[in-house]
């Protein structure tokens, strides 16, 4: 199951985060510049899955953004390394050539997608086409 | 959108309201919206499971939906259910296999894909789902290895989510009933992700390896030269899941290596976490395997040292059980306790270094215990050693305290007592009290020697100091205190009690403050007989007796009763205990043939390489030697004496490397009590070997019950080797003997069709009639037997023609163990006859409501079989039996459960009162009323086989105030929920 999904970027801001499990809120920068510390101090060569704590993260690096997931014993870290993947074709087809600018500045359609694809913890959807359904009715209507 | 936000944030309260407009949802026209109800119905379960029970058949329809992403919505709430209780839905693998077969084989549309490869997540879900159903269940693991071997072969384009499928069909390969070709299979495929060059991939690989190892160690020695690789790996992550591998396949005789490296790895963490984890491992292992007493000691020493206070205090609480208790070779036992004495003082000696707290602890308490055992040095420098770190000002007051504690065991063997007077000046002025505790009862002790003598006997420390735990030397006070008008004392709860009664204003929460200070206030029942226990003592009796109790304090805190118990134990069993001489040789000659093979085969190679390979060879030489072993017949019967000390422990955990040591080491123990055995199985041998499916179904009754009786399962599970048809009924024997003689009684009675007379000893249901077709019928009742459930299924032959072979089986649940009484299979069933099959059921983990399936076979005439099948459903009530105690016990019980449940239940005038609500829960629930006091009620259940619970409930106005406890985290809660079903019916 996963824990919290991160995006941050090289400088160790944080650009987007999310819990699936509850955290306090003071606790949560905490936890979020020990993840990071313990990410930026990898190499290429080492494998991008690290253990940390009582659980796992895996992150993946795009540029200089970072996007970390923690996630618990039971699953499966290539699956979530290859999800990571998943969700930025999805914010790229999205945003067409998504760049940590476009994160910034619509955080919330960001939200909206990550929420399409993680629910309670569970990968609920993985098909790029569905995922963005809603969201594009969305944009529609405030068009109109 | 608005389901969205219902499946992430939604209070459970709100639930019933909302949930039938969900329901509605469900059969929306567009996916989507099903998609999103099925996700809030998920969001349901997650959070209250009894909620959303009714609509589990909605859940079914989820399943088949036309659409991919409904269907696999609702995996999410099937995978979480299968969790709980795979044994619910084995109908539905069938269901599952075709899925995976269409999603696998391509049939999904398109857009599914993610880089040509079809919904490679929702395989993953399914892989899992399946590896859950098939876990250990032959018929439905059958149904999926086409399935799996199928995506085996798919699955072998070179992307990572691939990848990620074949590690989870390695996994579900590995946990569901084996079959060899896919083994074999998932093996290869585990040789292709360890030898990669992609560092992700050598990760996954070595994490399916550690998984495999348990129960495949040879696997490891095909890759042992990868694994010498990646121990000396640059990344840390790699090294550490090497580590964890390694410490599966520990063994007598690679332990030092692994240890050593191990050791390593924690020289360079920094991380607090990782260095808990790891020491923990390491304590483990070296209490496990230790080969000789200065090895132990010294690993221990660097455990401690490198651990310090981050480490769990468990670790050095059994190491000093273990050096108190020894184990069954008294000289065996001074040698070790003298080599740390020894190696504790020259760590002392070394200047300038800072040691943990802990460590010093253990130090002086072993200083303390055992410096008798040394020649040269006397206690005076012992005790100055001591001294010096006394003073030293970073040391902690709690160590102090130890210090101290340890001078004061060595006062009465020194002659001179300088250092001690100054030590008694010193500290008697000391700040903190404990410390300046200490040091006065030093003085007063050092005052009385001959006192001193008796208190403080040489190497006495295991052996329990008596102590008036009640107080009772105070009873004189405390009469005296009452003749003088002094009120008597209440404990802390019955006094809250009391203002509550008084009050009567909002009560919500009536004991809510009361039981978590209860532990506190001493052994009183909440029956509430009072003690005097806070009377403060200031007189010279007290004061006496206060030392006294302090020293069990310090000394029961590491081996109180529960260390004394396996001792015991283990003394019964250890006949064994010296090892065998020519077995080790052999050994030995293993090793080196192991050893001289693989030189053979380095010689071409480099140096470097020739070291790994050394490395290698000591590091697998345990798992090499393992499956001559298994050839031999003979194992490692080495390591005993200090793996002895935690098998109790073993046992219990059941997992099949130790298991597989505990067949090995029997074999010795076998060799003395052959006797024994051949006489236990020849009386044996005329009885049936068709009871051997029992055995399995009582293997893990065995474990849990083999605490008193190790030594004779493990003889028998030697047996088992050789004889194994004839284990069951050893195991009947032993383990069941009510169960046996209820046996003897019932197959008497299926002999005599009828059952009837029987059973009416015990209480039964009425008869129900469970299935039937035009040749036969089946009906069943239920008899609450004391010991366990006992269904009897009556079949009658309803037609004219004789039936052959008539065979009753039932398919093996989550949470009972079912038993089949003897006499079920019946070779000829004549023409409107009745035949009984009886099982006795036992439960395993408590529920609510279970179901119990099977079928009926028979044969018609030579020619033409037909099979019928039914289901009955179990309540929990059905295992629940009066449970007879005092009141006292009661109290006694009362304080030692840890989990307990309140609710308030609000009744109709009519039956709001005591009597009344005792009889209802005494004849519904069938529990046991121990005792009633003024408006309040006591009464006692165990769940069989025996896990009791406790109920006290108290009638204020119209509100019965409900409160259980007991010893299992869950029955309290399905407890409460038929109480609530009876009061409310009634």
């Amino acid at each position: 199951m996963i824990k919290f999904f991160l995006m941050v970027n090289k400088q160790g801001q944080t650009r987007l985060s999310k819990y699936y499990e509850h955290v306090d809120v003071n606790k949560r920068t905490l936890l979020e510049t020990e993840v990071i510390k313990s990410c930026l101090s990898r190499s290429n060569e080492q494998c991008s899955f690290i253990e940390f704590k009582d659980f796992k993260l895996i992150y993946r690096q795009y540029a200089a953004l970072f996007i970390v997931v923690g996630v618990n014993d039971t699953e499966n870290e290539m699956a979530i390394y290859e999800f990571i993947h998943n969700f930025v074709e999805v914010l790229d087809e999205y945003f067409s050539r998504v760049s940590e600018l476009d994160i910034m500045f619509n955080l919330d359609k960001v939200h909206i997608i990550l929420d399409e694809m993680v629910l309670n913890g569970c990968i609920v959807e993985t098909n790029r086409a569905r995922i963005l359904a809603p969201l594009l009715i969305l944009d529609k209507m405030s068009e109109s | 959108m608005a389901l969205t936000v219902v499946s992430q944030i939604f209070p459970r309260e709100m639930i019933p309201a909302v949930l039938p407009l969900i329901e509605d949802k469900l059969q929306h026209s567009k996916e989507i919206i099903r998609r999103k109800a099925v996700l809030a119905l998920y969001k349901f379960h997650l959070i209250a499971p009894n909620q959303v029970q009714h609509i589990h058949i909605k859940f079914r329809k989820a399943l088949c939906d036309r659409d991919v992403g409904v269907m696999a919505a609702s995996l999410h709430i099937y995978l979480r259910m299968i969790k709980e209780n795979s044994s619910g839905y084995k109908d539905l693998t069938g269901s599952f296999v075709t899925i995976l077969k269409q999603v696998v084989g391509g049939k999904l549309p398109v857009d599914f894909n993610y880089h040509s490869v079809p919904a490679p997540w929702l395989q993953i879900q399914l892989l899992r789902i399946l590896g859950l159903l098939g876990k250990d269940d032959q018929r439905t693991s059958e149904l999926m290895y086409d399935v799996l071997d199928e995506s085996l072969r798919r699955a072998e384009l070179n992307h990572n989510v691939t990848y990620a499928i074949l590690f989870e069909c390695v996994h579900t390969v590995y946990s569901i009933y084996p079959k060899s070709e896919l083994l074999e299979k998932a093996a290869k495929c585990i040789g292709k992700f360890v030898l990669s060059p992609k560092i992700n991939l050598k990760y996954l690989g070595l994490k399916a390896l550690t998984y495999v190892i348990q129960q495949d160690p040879t696997l490891a020695l095909q890759h042992q030269m990868t694994i010498i690789e990646c121990l000396d790996h640059p990344d840390p992550i790699i090294k550490r899941e090497t580590l964890e591998l390694l410490y599966r396949i520990t063994n007598a005789q690679n332990v030092t290596v692994i240890v050593q490296k191990m050791l390593e790895y924690l020289h360079q963490s920094k991380e607090e976490y990782v260095i808990v984890n790891l020491v923990g491992k390491i304590a483990e292992l070296a209490e496990k395997y230790a080969p000789d007493n200065a090895w132990f000691i010294q690993t221990m020493n660097a455990v401690f040292s490198v651990g310090g206070d981050v480490m769990h205090p468990d670790i050095p609480n059994n190491f000093l059980r273990l050096l108190a208790e020894g184990f069954d070779d008294e000289t065996e036992d001074q040698q070790l306790r003298l080599y740390a004495v020894q190696s504790y003082l020259t760590l002392l000696d070394v200047e300038n270094v800072f040691y943990p707290q802990r460590f010093l602890q253990v130090m002086s308490w072993v200083l303390g215990e055992y410096s008798y055992l040394l020649d040269k040095e006397t206690p005076e420098e012992v005790i100055a050693k001591l001294y010096k770190l006394l003073i030293n000002d970073s040391v902690s007051s709690e160590t102090k305290a130890w210090l101290i504690a340890a001078v004061t065991k060595l006062t009465p063997q020194a002659h001179s007592s300088n250092t001690i007077d100054r030590l008694i000046q010193e500290f008697t002025i000391s700040l903190d009290t404990c410390v300046r505790q200490h040091a006065f009862e030093l003085k007063h002790l050092h005052e009385n020697v001959e006192l001193m003598r008796s208190l403080l006997p040489v190497d006495r420390s295991c052996e329990d100091l008596v102590v008036d735990a009640s107080l009772s030397f105070l009873d004189g006070f405390v009469a005296e205190g009452l003749s003088q008008g002094a009120a008597p004392y209440k404990p802390h709860h019955q006094r809250q009690e009391e203002n509550l009664s008084q009050e009567k204003v909002l009560n919500f929460e009536p004991y809510g403050l009361s039981f978590s200070s209860s532990g506190f206030t001493g052994r009183q029942s909440p029956a509430g007989i009072s003690l005097g226990s806070d009377v403060s003592g200031n007189s010279a009796e007290t004061g006496l007796k206060e030392t006294n109790g302090l020293k069990l304090e310090g000394i029961k805190k590491l081996w109180g009763r529960e260390g004394y118990l396996p001792k015991k134990e283990s003394k019964t069993g250890d006949e064994s205990g010296a090892p065998p001489i020519p077995q080790e040789s052999i050994m030995e000659n293993v090793d080196q043939a192991i050893t001289k093979k693989d030189q053979s085969q380095a010689l071409t190679q480099s140096k470097e390489e020739k070291e790994k390979q050394l490395l290698a060879s000591s590091l697998f030489v345990g798992l090499g030697s393992e499956s001559t072993v298994n050839l031999l017949g003979k194992a490692d019967t080495v390591s005993h004496k200090f793996r002895r000390k935690s098998k109790v422990k073993d046992t219990k955990s059941g997992e099949t490397t130790t298991t597989h040591n505990m067949t090995c080491s029997s074999f010795g123990s076998l060799s003395n009590a052959a006797y024994e055995d051949d006489y236990y199985l020849n009386t044996l041998h005329d009885r049936g070997d068709k009871e051997l499916k029992k055995f399995s179904l009582n293997s893990e009754l065995l474990d849990s019950e083999s605490l008193t009786e190790l030594p004779l399962v493990e003889k028998f599970s030697h047996c088992s080797l050789s004889t194994p048809s004839l284990f069951a009924d050893n195991n009947m024997e032993i383990f069941h003997p009510p169960q046996s003689s209820a046996a003897s009684v019932a197959n008497e009675s299926s002999l005599a069709s009828s059952f009837l007379e029987e059973t009416t000893e015990y209480i039964h249901s009425d008869v129900m009639k469970v299935c039937n077709n035009e040749t036969i019928s089946v009906s069943s009742n239920k008899v609450w037997k004391d010991d366990c459930l006992l269904m009897v299924w009556s079949v009658t032959n309803k037609s004219g023609l004789e039936l052959k072979n008539a065979n009753l089986e039932i398919f093996p649940a989550e949470n009972f163990k079912v038993t089949e009484q003897p006499g079920c299979c019946v070779p000829v069933m004549e023409a409107e006859s009745t035949k009984s099959f009886q099982f006795s059921v036992q439960i395993e983990k408590p529920f609510t409501k279970g179901n119990l399936s099977g079928f009926i076979s028979y044969h018609v005439m030579d020619t033409h079989s037909a099979q019928l099948e039914f289901s009955v459903d179990l309540s929990l009530l059905d295992f629940i039996r009066p449970l007879k105690i005092s009141s006292e016990d009661f109290g006694k019980l009362w304080l030692s459960f840890a989990n307990d449940v309140k609710q308030n239940v609000k009744m109709s005038e009519s039956q709001a009162a005591l009597p009344s609500v005792l009889k209802t829960l005494q004849q519904k629930l069938r529990l046991h009323i121990v005792d009633v006091i003024g408006n309040e009620g006591l009464l006692a259940c165990q769940l069989l086989p025996s896990i009791p619970c406790l109920l006290h409930c108290r009638i204020h106005a119209d509100v019965l105030a409900l409160w259980f406890r007991s010893s299992c985290s869950t029955l309290p809660d399905y407890l409460l929920y038929q109480c609530q079903k009876v009061m409310e019916g009634s």
